[in-house]
């Protein structure tokens, strides 16, 4: 067993835990945090991304011990107060989403990706939103309206 | 009116939050068990030991079952009884579910599966459709055949012959949300079960028999699936009387989900078809006779591949007059997993096949392939003598005409060809293509009598109103659509109508929710019940108000009777005040359709929906990799009840097609086994594979048809524009060998197979 401390969401959590137990799993079952979903449990789909420190991560990926110590945010702690962050508002206007089970895994990679671009100054184009969404899969939508939310949600960030 | 309004998702937000949830979201009883199954790694064989007791000794197991140990027989096959929840002697195809495990976590679960001694002696097993042509094996004693006119005469006369075969590939669902499912034992044995399915009525039917219940004993319900593309019209059975079976002898809640995985082994997938054709064009380029020949491969049980095969007949004409045809279609009987329902449900082979016919035909007449396949369109609506289809459907209904030459002058198509040519010619490497393709897709179930739909409706004192209906949610947005028929229908915003989780306890005997069909069967029962509290409210205002009933208007959240202008909840609260009922069922039954199965004959379709892609690539002769450079579609939803959602279809289905036609490969090894069971190895189209000039537009018009509200469905029908991506290949591939020979590329068109065919065109 592990003993697993993280900021998740802005609180603090504290379990222990099987040493084997993943960062999703932690999530999911240990914390009842059912937004990060588990699409493919072999870090092919991206639906489990979540932000750990900050960046990006596949968190089916990561063990819970691995997150120890660092500050954790999931799909759940994007919208402050009941206000929806922008990138959620744009994926709801542009209907970047049907059955929504890669929902989550796309607006957390989005936040993300348009976060690390403005820090460096870099523009996010099109073809650069489709690059980095190589590691996120939607079986639904045919990706159209998801590089549009994303497009959206970049200038109202 | 909220009717025609393109409103988000019904659960749009709850889904940007995290919110929503499926089944393996909701909270557990505690001391609920999650199960798995142990699979057979052998393709064909009989089972002469199955040691498990290193799995019943394995960390956190609780129960350990295989079929001898089950209470009674349990069958999960959707009609022909012959799917074994596990494997009773004999395995049937490697990935079979042989025992399944009870632990306390999933991980407990899927660790001790992995235990167990299973000692098979293997049977020859059949793989491949020649395999099993030469056993004869087969469903159904022999091939399905319908011939209209003397096909071969027709060919035999015509002026020019084409043939060939066409090989395509089947498809893995790759719903994102695998297949899950849920028991949760009540008193007196009830059972309920929360499953991920696009049936609950079967599974209810299912679970009842394999507990030995009458059906009222068990509840199914499902409020949403994270994708289902007919992957969970039947397949989703065997978790659902799993956890049920395991929950009545345990006592305790179950749940089950595949891992991905186990998914990609167990479940069934798109049937993959061989079709060989002959066809016989005039000089004119009219079509005079086509034979076909379908060899489907079913997998080792029947589930729904009788309809699927029927359906790809049915589909074999598509958009053309075909004054002599004859199709044999073959289904048959392998050891791989059970193929099944998927978006389109045989009509994308179908499709397919008489699409390969045009293109080649175009090749060797050297025709245009667009304009050949115009001069073969059905008349147009309003034709003054409808054409009938080879199965003796009027055809009354048509626009493919104007719709191909909207798209095309949209596309800018005479003016691209030109230029692709150009800058082919000044090209060592690279070629680009371009490539049609139209669709007319038969909207019914081919079984008449699954042409019916339930709804339930409650008006409470406030004014909220509860929808509920036999369609369930993968994704689509039926729920929102027929929210939106209620809300027309009452007046109010879409926002005062409750959407419930579908529920066999609310409506009863329901159909599939697939063949498209969501929105105009539970559209229309929806509004039925509507209406009929609407005339029961308005009955009520016109006595209070001395007027007559149609005077009492319902709209903009109001309620106008007379000279008074109630709240809809204050005109609620006066039909409850005055002993008048607020809640009524709704039915509906597709009108004027019937099918002569065995004759191949009849009307099987209440009418067609139609749409036209046109595609353009770019293929690299050097590695056989391509490009999608530019989609044009228009696409034909009727009087759109959500146009958002509908070009939301048809984006989807678009890119899904093309995944299946081009990427989408599975690979089984010489023992059966299915090597491509993950994303690594399956290459599901991702972003860069959407192509970069994406310009859809919905064809409005209403459906002559008296469908809800003159809408049309839009499920499945997109998913055929992605063959004008397979044409567009095969064109660029042509311009390597200059246009002199035709290539004959099978699907999926992976980049393998692609530069094959290049290397085939530069001889
Ligand atoms: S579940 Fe983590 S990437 Fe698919
Ligand atoms: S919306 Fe269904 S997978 Fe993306």
């Amino acid at each position: 067993m592990a003993q697993v401390s993280m900021t998740v969401n802005g609180k603090a959590v504290k379990r222990s835990v099987p040493d084997t137990t993943l960062l999703s799993e932690f999530l999911r079952e240990h914390l009842r945090l059912t937004g990060t979903h588990v699409g493919c449990d072999t870090s092919q789909c991206g639906a489990c991304v979540v932000h750990v420190d900050g960046r990006a991560v596949k968190s089916c990926t990561m063990l819970a011990a691995g997150a120890d110590g660092a500050s954790v945010v999931t799909i759940e702690g994007l919208a402050k107060d009941g206000a929806l962050h922008p990138m959620q508002t744009a994926f709801n206007d542009n209907h970047g989403l049907q059955c929504g089970f890669c929902t989550p895994g796309m607006i957390m990679s989005g936040v993300d990706m348009v976060a690390r671009y403005k820090a460096e100054g870099r523009e996010l184009t099109e073809a650069a939103i489709r690059h980095e969404l190589e590691g996120n899969i939607c079986r639904c939508t045919g990706y159209h309206n998801i590089v549009k939310s994303i497009q959206d949600a970049a200038a109202r960030m | 009116m909220s009717v025609a309004d393109p409103l988000p998702h019904d659960s749009a937000r709850l889904h940007v939050t995290g919110a929503a949830r499926y089944v393996d979201d909701i909270p557990l009883p505690a001391n609920a068990l999650h199960l798995a199954f142990g699979l057979s790694d052998v393709a064909h064989g009989v089972i002469e030991a199955l040691d498990l007791s290193a799995v019943r000794a394995s960390d956190g197991v609780v129960e350990v079952l295989a079929a001898g140990d089950l209470a009674r027989p349990a069958d999960v096959s959707p009609s022909a009884h012959d799917e074994p929840l596990l494997a009773e002697g004999r395995v049937h195809y490697a990935g079979q579910p042989v025992f399944v495990v009870a632990a306390t976590s999933h991980r407990a679960a899927r660790v001790a599966a992995r235990r167990a001694a299973l000692r098979v002696a293997p049977l020859p097993a059949i793989l491949t459709v020649d395999e099993a042509l030469a056993a004869g094996s087969r469903f159904e004693g022999g091939p399905v055949v319908w011939d209209k006119g003397d096909a071969e005469a027709a060919i035999a006369a015509a002026d020019l012959v084409v043939e060939g075969t066409l090989e395509l590939g089947g498809q893995e669902h790759f719903y994102l949300e695998g297949q899950a499912a849920l028991a949760l034992p009540g008193e007196g044995g009830e059972m309920h079960v929360i499953a991920s399915t696009q049936h609950p009525t079967e599974v209810q039917h299912k679970v009842a028999h394999a507990l030995g219940l009458p059906q009222a004993m068990v509840r199914v319900e499902c409020r949403r699936m994270g994708g289902g593309f007919g992957g969970k019209e039947s397949q989703g059975n065997a978790l659902a009387v799993a956890v049920a079976v395991v929950a009545q002898a345990t006592g305790r809640p179950c749940k089950m989900r595949y891992d991905r995985d186990d998914d990609f082994l167990i479940t069934g997938k798109r049937h993959d078809f061989r079709i060989d054709y002959r066809a016989g064009f005039g000089r004119d380029g009219r079509i005079r006779g086509v034979a076909f020949r379908h060899l489907v491969r079913c997998g080792w049980s029947q589930d729904l591949s009788l309809p699927v095969a029927d359906r790809a007949m049915l589909h074999a004409d598509n958009a053309y007059r075909i004054p002599a045809m004859r199709i044999e279609s073959h289904r048959l009987r392998t050891n791989t997993q059970s193929a099944t329902a998927f978006r389109g449900f045989g009509g994308p082979q179908g499709v397919a096949g008489i699409e390969r016919v045009m293109d080649h035909a175009a090749h060797a007449l050297g025709l245009d392939p667009i304009e050949l396949r115009r001069r073969n369109y059905y008349a147009e609506m309003p034709a003054p003598r409808p054409d009938r289809t080879p199965y003796g459907q009027e055809v009354r209904d048509f626009i493919l005409g104007g719709l191909t030459e909207k798209l095309l002058d949209g596309a800018d198509y005479a003016a691209r060809r030109a230029e692709i040519a150009a800058w082919n010619a000044g090209q060592r490497v690279l070629r680009r293509g371009i490539g049609f393709a139209p669709v007319k897709f038969g909207i019914s179930f081919t079984l008449s009598h699954l042409n019916q739909a339930g709804a339930l409706v409650h008006v409470y004192t406030d004014g909220s109103v509860h929808l509920n209906h036999g369609g369930t949610e993968m994704g689509q947005g039926l729920f929102q659509k027929v929210a939106q028929v209620a809300a027309a229908e009452f007046g109010v915003p879409v926002s005062a109508v409750r959407i419930t989780a579908t529920d066999t306890a609310k409506v009863p005997n329901t159909s599939a929710t697939a063949a498209s069909s969501g929105s105009d069967l539970n559209g229309m029962a929806v509004q039925a019940a509507c209406a009929e509290i609407r005339a029961r409210m308005a009955g009520h205002l016109a006595s209070l108000h001395q007027i007559t009933p149609d005077a009492v208007v319902f709209a903009g959240g109001a309620v106008q009777a007379g000279g008074a202008r109630y709240s809809f909840a204050e005109a609620a609260t006066l039909a409850w005040q005055g002993r008048v009922s607020l809640s009524a069922t709704g039915f509906y039954r597709t009108p004027d359709i019937a099918w002569d199965r065995a004759r191949g004959e009849g009307r099987p379709f209440y009418y067609f929906a139609h749409g036209a892609a046109l595609t353009e690539v770019v293929v690299d002769r050097l590695t056989g990799e391509y490009r999608i450079l530019r989609a044009d579609i228009l696409h034909d939803a009727g009087a759109s009840l959500n146009p958002a959602l509908d070009i939301g279809q048809i984006e989807g289905g678009y890119v899904q097609g093309v995944g299946w036609l081009t990427t989408e490969e599975l690979v089984w090894d010489n023992a059966g086994r299915l090597r491509t069971h993950a994303p690594s190895t399956y290459k599901i189209p991702a972003f860069g594979d959407r192509p970069a000039v994406f310009n859809v537009a919905l064809h409005q018009g209403a459906n002559p048809a008296a469908t809800i509200h003159r809408s049309k469905a839009v499920g499945e029908p997109p998913l055929m524009l992605g063959i004008s991506a397979l044409m567009a290949l095969s064109d660029a591939v042509a311009a390597f060998g200059g246009g002199r020979v035709y290539p004959a590329l099978d699907a999926p068109a992976t980049p393998e197979r692609v530069l094959a065919a290049v290397e085939r065109m530069r001889g």
